[in-house]
């Protein structure tokens, strides 16, 4: 195997044996992107390769967290060639943890809006699995970049599924912890209330390390929250032997496809095997997920966004209006693509006279439901499992005429982030395409302790991580 | 709901984002579906349920009355689009 | 057809606190164009506010100094619309949960105490400065994100006066709780007012106009009174009044119609996700009270008990917080307050307003001024030479006596100088002399001035008084 193969945990314990050097890493990725990023397009295009830094265990980063100096562009035009005069949070603690950070961004959907990585002001990310398919998204780039092995692991963010999706369309293990565990500051923010940075990994041990390392108290944010963060290596236990599962029947309905289900129903199986006790569950509210989410997430993000506007930083129309408004208008008309556009209407619309009732305080409302149906489960149960996708990966263009069909594509991720809590995405299968399928664990808040447990027993018991795609 | 093109052009001015007309025309298509699929939201009964808007119970979180280092002028003004005199420039503002 | 008239005012205040809101960029003025801005208070994309303690706590003080309800839980909001001054095209302020709801403010207008409810007193955050030039506005956001409080008055003002002293008598709360620096010129205090006016006895109110851009309280009240004038000569022609805001130009002293906005403004308030909830629980505000610094009618009760003066006496020292403190300074030196009062509200605070300077900037230490009226008591210099003295005291920094000395200021009081003076006088003003000798007590007086004005204001008045009596006797 080749470096680039090797999960951080093992390329780590061949620098301490000095087994190898961290140039040896860097240059195996490098020959890797060289032979399979054209296919793959996981980066940001036009990123310069060659300014991976030599030292520490490299790890790409996500379009919109911010790298001080490094352009950050969350994909749009209308950040183009925005280099941001700080490091986020995450960034600082990488490199204090002896990491280093990739100066090449990973893919996304313009400012992580859809789910696809078709919404690139770049270009689509491809799915390494197979390159006429999408990689899933908004950390579409992150996933394949993990997947094609032309990184060792990732960063992303998760407001609806970003992580998770994306890591189940790509074979990957994708982390979206519980709200408030890893600082924003620094997160080009899409919904506030929801966005969440999480590990993109090739395995559950990784994640745990990597998800150890970003933790934490944030004086810069606050709503990152002043409690300890445990190792969770230590977590790493093969033993779900008590555990209790809960499996929600709202989760196995029309629109799952049929082999996705039979993946998860065989996982189920392996973990009753190993010592679970599981039972069937209810979340009542779970059809309302989806509206909720559309409300809330659109309406933060109309107000997020709207700090683009051609004033301080990022793309301005060199359109001949003279006013003021024109400036504005022309630069957010022609700086943001169809999705963001439509993303920002709608927020502005439900929060808009006389609507805000109707649409933006109802769906705060059954938010809180949402939340209740998941707090009366885990009075019960150590954790849910579901799948992290109705469907495997989609062709590229498939969905993208419908808005609509492709939210419901973030159908069984989204509720995680309504309700704040962790949930992990990790490989269960691969279809009879071989298209990877993805099991998505959910615990309690602030116990990703548990969601590694069971992660790790999983993935230990099986050999579904250890597929690699034939590019 | 119907959500008309002048509804559509309206708010889009409330965002000001001009759009050009077959973005108008597609977007009232696309935002009266979605809307419409918003409404399955009625059916929930909420009428004694708080809103959340924050998931977290964290309550009183500040910070200290304590001077930090600014960012230097130049690094502030490395990504404007336009300025001068050590300030952002924007067209004329009509008071 | 006789109108009155119902007036709200919306004052801003910025807190003096060390840092903005909800960053820690320090607060201060006459800086360089956005040197004291960071990613936070630039709006810069990733950037979070985390909210100033100082400022919250500030805000909860004057919410309990104006009596306000404070409340167990607040938020802030988002409050969105476009400008350039406004770095992230959003302010974070407070909707509907704001810190504190319902107060009132007592004021004494034409002899008349008076209750001005209040509204609410919020938190919020400042924007940045625009420059207009030629053909592009500039700029600087060192303001922006600078802690703002909002005090929303009821319509209870009925006069452009009674707004006035409204805003006379919370300028003196703020600067005795030592939140604020409120200086209109300087922008720390702002104010803006709604007017209606309506028939008398009539309870329904007519259209609001909305009155901005005023820089002084005088501003204020001049800009009410133009728009009384204003909007009853437009009813008493039948003509209705336009729902508007108006810019005050101090220029021309009138209103001008800011072109009517194209939309209603639409700011679609929803809760700022990225600060979590407040809650002020009773131990905060109990503390808060508890540190309370005696607020002006507590001290103008004090000083009318203290010191023997009546209300209307200490209200101008009142007002000025530093001026009190200084007056008190002054009579710990000297134990004749109604003497030093008169000083103080007299020739001192026209030094100060012909200077433009506050009392800590005058350079007058208490002992220096008490060392000069001392001197006029004691009859070593008159007073109104005194007053030439204080000038020069302030103008040189030299003590009382040294330029009475280096100016041959001294009072005269030796009698032999004086008795030819007044010889002098008599011989001149014959009219007076028989005026006075006819039962005229005035002619006395006269006779005195005649006198001080031949010694060059430095004969003392009381002896000249008696040397005159005297020699008007014998004549």
């Amino acid at each position: 195997m080749n470096l680039n193969q090797l999960t951080a945990r093992q390329l780590q314990k061949k620098l301490d044996a000095k087994e190898i050097k961290p140039q040896e890493i860097i240059s195996s990725l490098k020959q890797r992107l060289a032979e399979s990023e054209e296919k793959v397009r996981a980066y940001v295009s036009g990123a310069d390769f060659s300014s991976i830094p030599d030292e520490g265990l490299p790890v790409a980063i996500k379009d919109n967290i911010c790298t001080k100096g490094l352009n950050t562009q969350c994909c749009s035009k209308i950040l183009k060639d925005f280099k941001p005069p700080y490091d986020a949070t995450v960034i600082k603690k990488i490199k204090e943890a002896g990491l280093s950070v990739q100066s090449a961004k990973t893919n996304m959907d313009e400012f992580a809006f859809g789910s696809s990585t078709e919404n690139s002001f770049f270009g689509a990310t491809h799915n390494p699995w197979d390159i006429e398919r999408v990689p899933g998204g908004s950390s579409g780039g992150s996933a394949a970049a993990v997947a094609a092995d032309e990184a060792i692991w990732a960063l992303g963010s998760d407001t609806g599924g970003s992580i998770r999706q994306p890591a189940s369309f790509c074979g990957v293990v994708g982390l979206k912890p519980t709200y408030g565990r890893v600082s924003r500051y620094g997160l080009i923010a899409f919904a506030s209330s929801l966005d969440q940075i999480g590990p993109i990994t090739k395995d559950v041990a990784d994640s745990a390390w990597l998800a150890k390392i970003i933790s934490g108290h944030d004086i810069q944010d606050a709503t990152a929250v002043d409690i300890p963060v445990p190792d969770y290596t230590k977590a790493l236990v093969k033993d779900v032997k008590g555990i209790k599962i809960g499996v929600p029947e709202e989760y196995f309905v029309e629109g799952l496809d049929e082999e996705v289900k039979e993946h998860i129903l065989q996982a189920i199986e392996l973990l009753k095997k190993l010592g679970a006790t599981v039972k069937k569950v209810k979340l009542p509210h779970t059809q309302y997920a989806l509206p909720v989410y559309y409300i809330i997430a659109t309406a933060e993000a109309s107000s997020n966004l709207a700090r683009f506007d051609g004033v301080e930083y990022g793309f301005r129309t060199d359109s001949k209006g003279q006013s003021l408004i024109d400036m504005y208008e022309e630069t957010r008309g022609e700086g943001f693509g169809s999705e963001a556009k439509r993303r920002i209407i709608l927020g502005t619309y439900v929060l808009s006279h006389g609507y805000y009732e109707a649409y933006y305080l109802r769906a705060q409302k059954v938010r809180t439901l949402i939340k209740n149906d998941f707090d009366a489960v885990f009075k019960e149960f150590d954790c849910i499992l579901t799948p992290t996708s109705p469907t495997p990966a989609f062709k590229i263009g498939e969905k993208a005429a419908n808005p609509l069909n492709m939210y419901l594509s973030d159908i069984y991720t989204i509720p995680a982030n309504l309700a704040g809590i962790p949930a992990i995405s990790l490989p269960c299968g691969l279809t009879k395409k071989r298209l990877p399928v993805g099991l998505q664990i959910l615990t309690k808040a602030f116990d990703e302790e548990t969601l590694f447990r069971i992660a790790y027993t999983y993935e230990q018991n099986t050999s579904w991580h250890l597929e690699k795609p034939k590019l | 709901m119907a959500i008309s093109k002048d509804t559509v052009k309206y708010v889009a001015h409330l965002a000001r984002i001009r759009l050009k007309p077959e973005e108008l025309d597609v977007f009232s298509v696309q935002l009266e579906e979605i809307l419409k699929y918003m409404e399955k939201l009625n059916e929930a009964e909420v009428s004694h349920i708080p809103p959340t808007s924050h998931i977290l119970s964290l309550k009183n979180v500040f910070r200290a009355d304590q001077v930090r280092p600014s960012l230097d002028v130049d690094a502030v003004l490395e990504n404007a689009p336009k300025k001068k005199d050590r300030q952002f420039s924007v067209p004329k503002v009509i008071a | 057809m006789s109108y009155e008239c119902v007036i709200g005012l919306e004052v801003h205040a910025q807190l003096n606190t060390r840092t903005k809101a909800f960053c820690g960029c320090a607060v201060e003025f006459g800086k360089e164009p956005n040197s004291l801005t960071c990613p936070v208070c630039l709006g810069l994309p990733g950037s979070l506010p985390v909210l100033n303690q100082t400022a919250f706590e500030y805000a909860v003080k004057v919410a309990l100094a104006l009596g306000c309800q404070v409340q167990k839980n607040t938020k802030f909001d988002r409050k969105n619309y476009f400008y350039p001054d406004l770095p992230k095209n959003y302010q974070i302020s407070q909707y509907d949960l704001p810190l504190s709801l319902k107060g009132s403010l007592e004021i004494e207008s034409a002899d008349k105490m008076k209750k001005i409810g209040i509204t609410r007193v919020h938190l919020e955050e400042d924007a940045g400065k625009l420059i207009h030039l030629d053909d592009a506005s500039l700029v600087d956001y060192n303001r922006a994100g600078t802690p703002l409080l909002e005090i929303v008055s009821e319509p209870d003002i009925s006069s452009p006066l009674e707004a006035y002293d409204y805003l006379t008598v919370l300028k003196a709360i703020l600067q005795y709780l030592g939140v604020s620096d409120c200086d209109m010129e300087k922008g720390t205090l702002r104010c803006d007012a709604n007017i209606s006016l309506r028939k008398t006895g009539v309870k329904t109110l007519g259209a609001k106009v909305e009155l901005k851009n005023m820089n002084s309280f005088k501003a204020v009240k001049d800009a009410l009174e133009y728009e009384i004038g204003r909007q009853t000569d437009l009813l008493s022609e039948n003509k209705g009044i336009i729902q508007e805001t108006r810019l005050w130009d101090a220029k021309k002293l009138a209103t001008f119609s800011m072109r009517t906005k194209e939309e209603a403004s639409d700011y679609r308030y929803f809760p700022e996700p990225d600060l979590p909830l407040f809650t002020i629980e009773d131990s905060l505000i109990e503390k808060i009270k508890g540190s309370l610094p005696e607020l002006p009618r507590e001290k103008s009760a004090r000083f009318v008990k203290e010191y023997g003066l009546t209300e209307r006496e200490v209200k101008l020292v009142i007002q000025d917080k530093d001026l009190a403190d200084y007056f008190e300074a002054c009579c710990k030196l000297y134990p004749k307050a109604k003497i030093i009062n008169n000083w103080l509200i007299g020739a001192v605070s026209a030094e100060m307003n012909s200077r433009k300077l506050e009392i800590a900037t005058l350079r007058l230490s208490a002992a220096s001024l008490i060392e000069l009226i001392k001197l006029v008591e004691d009859g070593s210099v008159s007073n109104l030479v005194a007053k030439d003295v204080l000038k020069e005291m302030l103008d040189s920094g030299k003590p009382a006596v040294s330029i009475i000395k280096e100016k041959g200021l001294a009072q005269i009081s030796d009698t032999s100088q004086l008795e030819k003076i007044a010889g002098d006088v008599i011989k001149e003003n014959g009219r007076s002399v028989q005026d006075f000798l006819a039962g005229k007590e005035n002619a006395l007086m006269f006779l005195v001035g005649q006198v001080m004005r031949k010694s060059g204001g430095k004969a003392n008045p009381k002896v000249v008084q008696e040397i005159l009596r005297g020699r008007l006797k014998n004549v």
